[in-house]
Parts: C-alpha cells; sequence; structure tokens
C-alpha cells in the first residue's frame, strides 16, 4: 500500500495557491486592463515568465532570497520568524509566483475582451468601480475565472522542479505527489511510483476534459 | 441651462483633429448634433458624461460646475445626473431586463421607476430574459428605460436609432419623444437622419471637423432660405434615371418615394444618397380631404 500522505499534501498545497492566487490575481489583471501605467509590458512579462523559464532557475533564485543568509531571508526570520527553506509555507509562495500566469492570463483576456461600454454604462449608472467589478465584470468573464481557476490548480499539482528546490523532500512537509514518484522510482520501486503517476495522470486529465467541455458549453450560449 | 466649452485633440484615422466647441442648451430642450463620421459627435457627450476627459473644458448644468479643467476640477462619471444610452446598448448580459434596470437604482430608491418604465416602453413580457434573447429594437428599448431609471437631468442618446430597420425607428422615435415629455429630460442625440432630426429635436447643431459650423432649429439648418416655398421635405436620393430627354430622381424622405423631374445639367450634380430638400411652390401641390 503507498503512503497517502504525498496526495493529501499536493491537493492542499494546490487549493490554498488556487485561492490565494484568485484573490491576487483579480485585483492585478483589473489593474492591468485598464490602467495606462507605462511599464505596465514589463509587468506583464514577469508575470509570464515562469511560462517559459526552466523551473530549476526559478526555483534556485526563490531558494537564494529565502535563505536566512539573505536580505529577505533573513528579515522575514528574524522579524516574523517566518522559515520558507524546506517548509510548506515556502512551498506556497513558490508556487504562487510559479502558476502566477496560468491565473492572470485567463483572467487578464476575459476582462480585455469585455466590450469597455459595460463599464462606462455602469458608471453612468452612478455605480463604483468596486460594484461595477463585482456585479457585472466578473459575472460576465464567468468562464475566464473558472479555467484560471483550474488550470492553476492542475499546474500546481504537477510543479516539479520548484518544489524540489525551495522544499525539498520531507515528509508530510514538503514531499509532494511528483517527488515522491521520483524518489520511488530512484529506489526502484516501479509498483508504487506506477500508483502516484497513474492518480496524478488521471485527476490531471479529467480536470483538462472537464474545462474543455464547459468552455465549448459557454462558446454556445455567451454573448462574448 | 447647461454650457459647455471643450477643446480636445482627437486620434481620428485622418490624422490629428482638434475639437474645438461652445454650446449651450437650454432646460427641457431636444437637441441633436449632426455630422460626418469622425467629426467628433460621440466625443461631446463622452466629455459632456465625463466618460472621455478633454484638455481644455468647462462645463456648467444649471448652478452646478461638472467640469473646470482651469482649475483641475472634474466632477466623477459617477456623480453626474447623466444617462447615456450607448450607440451598441452595453445591456449587461449576466443580468434578465429586469435586474438590468434595477441595476441603475440606488440603494434606497423605491422600485417603483423601474416598473413604470417596464410598462411605459412595454416590456412586460420581455422582462425575465437576458439581453441576448432580445432583437435589436428591444435592447434598446431596455437601453432607453435603464438610462432613464435614476431620473437624470441630461439624457445622451448616441445614434441610438441607426441600427433599427425603419418601422421600428419610427416607433422607437415615438418612445423617445413619450420620455422626453413625460420627464422633462434635457436630450442631447447624435443623429445622422434628418427626417429624424426634424421629427424630434427643437434644435439642431452641425458639426464638421471638430467645429460646429452651424446651430438652430433644423428648418433654419437645413433648409435653403432663398427657395420662397410653402411646402419642402428632406430627403436622399435614391436613384438617378434617364427616361427620354429627361432625368428622373427618386427622394426617400420617411416613409415615402418622391419622383422629380431632372434637367440634364441638374442631374450631373446629383449623386446617389445626397441629403436634399424637395420644395414645391404653393400653386403646385395637390390637397385631398381625408375623411
Amino acid at each position: 500500500m503507498i503512503n497517502l500522505d504525498p496526495l493529501w499534501l499536493t491537493a492542499k498545497l494546490a487549493l490554498i495557491t488556487t485561492i490565494i492566487l484568485l484573490v491576487v490575481s483579480i485585483p492585478l489583471c483589473y489593474w492591468l486592463c485598464y490602467s495606462r501605467f507605462k511599464l505596465k509590458a514589463v509587468i506583464e512579462a514577469l508575470i509570464s515568465l515562469p511560462l517559459v523559464l526552466p523551473p530549476s532557475v526559478l526555483g534556485f533564485y526563490l531558494l537564494i532570497a529565502f535563505s536566512p543568509e539573505n536580505a529577505f531571508g533573513k528579515f522575514l526570520s528574524d522579524y516574523f520568524d517566518v522559515r520558507l527553506v524546506f517548509t510548506f509555507e515556502g512551498l506556497i509562495l513558490a508556487s504562487v509566483l510559479y502558476s502566477l500566469p496560468f491565473m492572470v492570463n485567463p483572467i487578464l483576456s476575459g476582462l480585455k475582451n469585455l466590450p469597455p461600454a459595460l463599464q462606462e454604462a455602469a458608471f453612468t449608472l452612478g455605480k463604483s468601480r468596486f460594484t461595477t467589478l463585482t456585479k457585472i465584470l466578473l459575472p460576465n468573464i464567468r468562464a475566464s475565472l473558472f479555467t484560471g481557476i483550474i488550470m492553476t490548480f492542475a499546474h500546481t499539482l504537477g510543479e516539479f522542479g520548484v518544489v524540489l528546490m525551495v522544499g525539498g523532500s520531507i515528509p508530510e512537509e514538503t514531499k509532494v505527489v511528483s517527488i515522491a514518484i521520483y524518489e520511488e522510482v530512484e529506489s526502484m520501486n516501479y509498483d508504487n511510483a506506477n500508483v502516484y503517476a497513474g492518480i496524478l495522470f488521471a485527476f490531471s486529465f479529467s480536470i483538462l476534459l472537464a474545462v474543455h467541455l464547459i468552455h465549448n458549453k459557454s462558446r454556445k450560449t455567451s454573448l462574448y | 441651462m447647461i454650457q459647455i466649452d471643450a477643446y480636445k485633440m482627437l486620434e481620428t484615422a485622418n490624422g490629428k483633429l482638434p475639437l474645438d466647441i461652445s454650446l449651450t442648451i437650454e432646460k427641457g430642450q431636444f437637441v441633436s448634433i449632426y455630422g460626418n463620421s469622425g467629426a467628433g459627435k460621440t466625443t461631446i457627450l463622452r466629455i459632456l458624461s465625463g466618460l472621455t476627459k478633454a484638455e481644455k473644458v468647462t462645463i456648467k448644468v444649471e448652478e452646478s460646475i461638472w467640469d473646470d479643467s482651469n482649475k483641475k476640477f472634474h466632477l466623477p462619471i459617477q456623480k453626474r445626473s447623466v444617462g447615456f444610452v450607448f450607440q451598441d446598448f452595453a445591456l449587461f448580459p449576466n443580468l434578465t431586463v429586469k435586474e438590468n434596470l434595477e441595476f441603475a437604482l440606488s440603494k434606497n430608491d423605491s422600485k417603483e421607476i423601474v416598473s413604470e418604465l417596464i410598462e411605459l416602453m412595454e416590456l412586460q413580457s420581455l422582462q425575465n430574459s437576458k439581453p441576448q434573447n432580445l432583437s435589436g429594437g428591444q435592447k434598446q428599448r431596455v437601453a432607453l428605460a435603464r438610462a432613464i431609471v435614476r431620473k437624470p437631468e441630461i439624457l445622451l442618446l448616441d445614434e441610438p436609432l441607426s441600427a433599427l430597420d425603419d418601422e421600428m425607428r419610427f416607433k422607437l422615435q415615438d418612445y423617445i419623444l413619450q420620455i422626453h415629455q413625460k420627464y422633462n429630460l434635457t436630450i442631447l442625440m447624435v443623429s445622422h437622419s434628418i427626417s429624424e432630426i426634424f421629427k424630434l429635436s427643437d434644435k439642431v447643431i452641425v458639426l464638421d471637423q471638430g467645429k460646429i459650423i452651424k446651430e438652430g432649429t433644423p428648418q433654419n439648418v437645413f433648409s435653403e432660405q432663398k427657395i420662397s416655398s410653402k411646402f419642402q421635405i428632406t430627403g436622399e436620393i435614391i436613384s438617378i434615371a434617364k427616361s427620354d430627354i429627361i432625368y428622373v430622381v427618386q427622394v426617400s424622405s420617411g416613409n415615402n418615394i418622391i419622383k422629380v423631374i431632372a434637367t440634364d445639367d441638374e442631374a450631373q450634380e446629383y449623386k446617389i444618397g445626397q441629403k436634399v430638400l424637395v420644395a414645391s411652390k404653393a400653386f403646385n401641390p395637390i390637397i385631398q380631404l381625408l375623411t
């Protein structure tokens, strides 16, 4: 029988990462969509960087940054008693940065595709930016929000390089499924590796299948 | 009284164009803005509503200042008492017709006005439908009703009827007239249709290349003063055909098509699509009593 802890830990990591990213990405995307800030392109490029950067590069930089030997890590350790290297908290922060484009890109393109007159109409009806965002804009990009949530969750399930760098493989703390598979293979336990891999494969596939089914449906019914 | 002075550099397809206007509108007046595409008509509505900022602008509505660029004052859109009907309606797709209207209510407003408008605009049977299931004319009625829920001082209509067929247009023109009278609104409408302007407005402003080139009653602005006639209508040339030695020019006006004879020289000057005035001397028309 395989150890279920890595599965549970992976699900917990993916869930927390998704929630944090949803909360962070909505205001971020609103700002990216409507602001006339000149250096916006730089920020958009930075957000998309994890899509092309090898996870080990990102993981390496985070490891350096989080290390109590260095300024940022020392600051966190001295003032907040928080350590981010080889801890679950560190894993969450790394996952948030790593999966950021998977949440931001669908929400941003959803907002950009809405006719600008929708927001303007709400303003002329006396509504604030916040009311307009929550009552009009977000409900009209439900499909994009859903895609963002699912893609972020699925992507966090599958991360390996960043986790290995920042988290290592501490049971019940940082040993997620992808790391567990790697270790089972290293110690020639192919049967266990097979079970872990099978679960991850089946789960990821069904999530993506659901996304596409829902998208096809919403394309038929939605105007925008 | 509404006083607008505005200067803004517009970025158009043909390069930069300065919009420079000064305009006074009396309370309760129905004013149309007429002009070529890209002349800056919509921008005037957007500046008045606060959706677009101008480089230099002062807007005074009755006693309150909405914009004063000298003092860097810009009243937020939300605080301006305007209703805006957008060219593409801008109905909220996630809300039903009734919810679209209710969205415009403030926290403590009574819902009475919503039911009143639903009745006035004959939307009862549609009130639970989503906007994507409505026809163009129905959407336009909802957009019009929604813009009035807050009982604004000024109603801004951006080519509200351009996407509709003639029958629907005439019906909606009547709705607009009804609303104008019932709620005593000041209305500013962008329109391409001279017959519509004649039917609805008290005053028309002709805009060309960002400047107001004419203003006055539709009669004065669109009619040639030198013709001393008792009978005149405006329309658009829809065909010019040669018939023996003369030309027959067909002019469409409202629901009618009028055939007018033209000489060779005259026909050379006309083009299909031109706006024209058809006038006749007093002795010419035939009068028949309608019983």
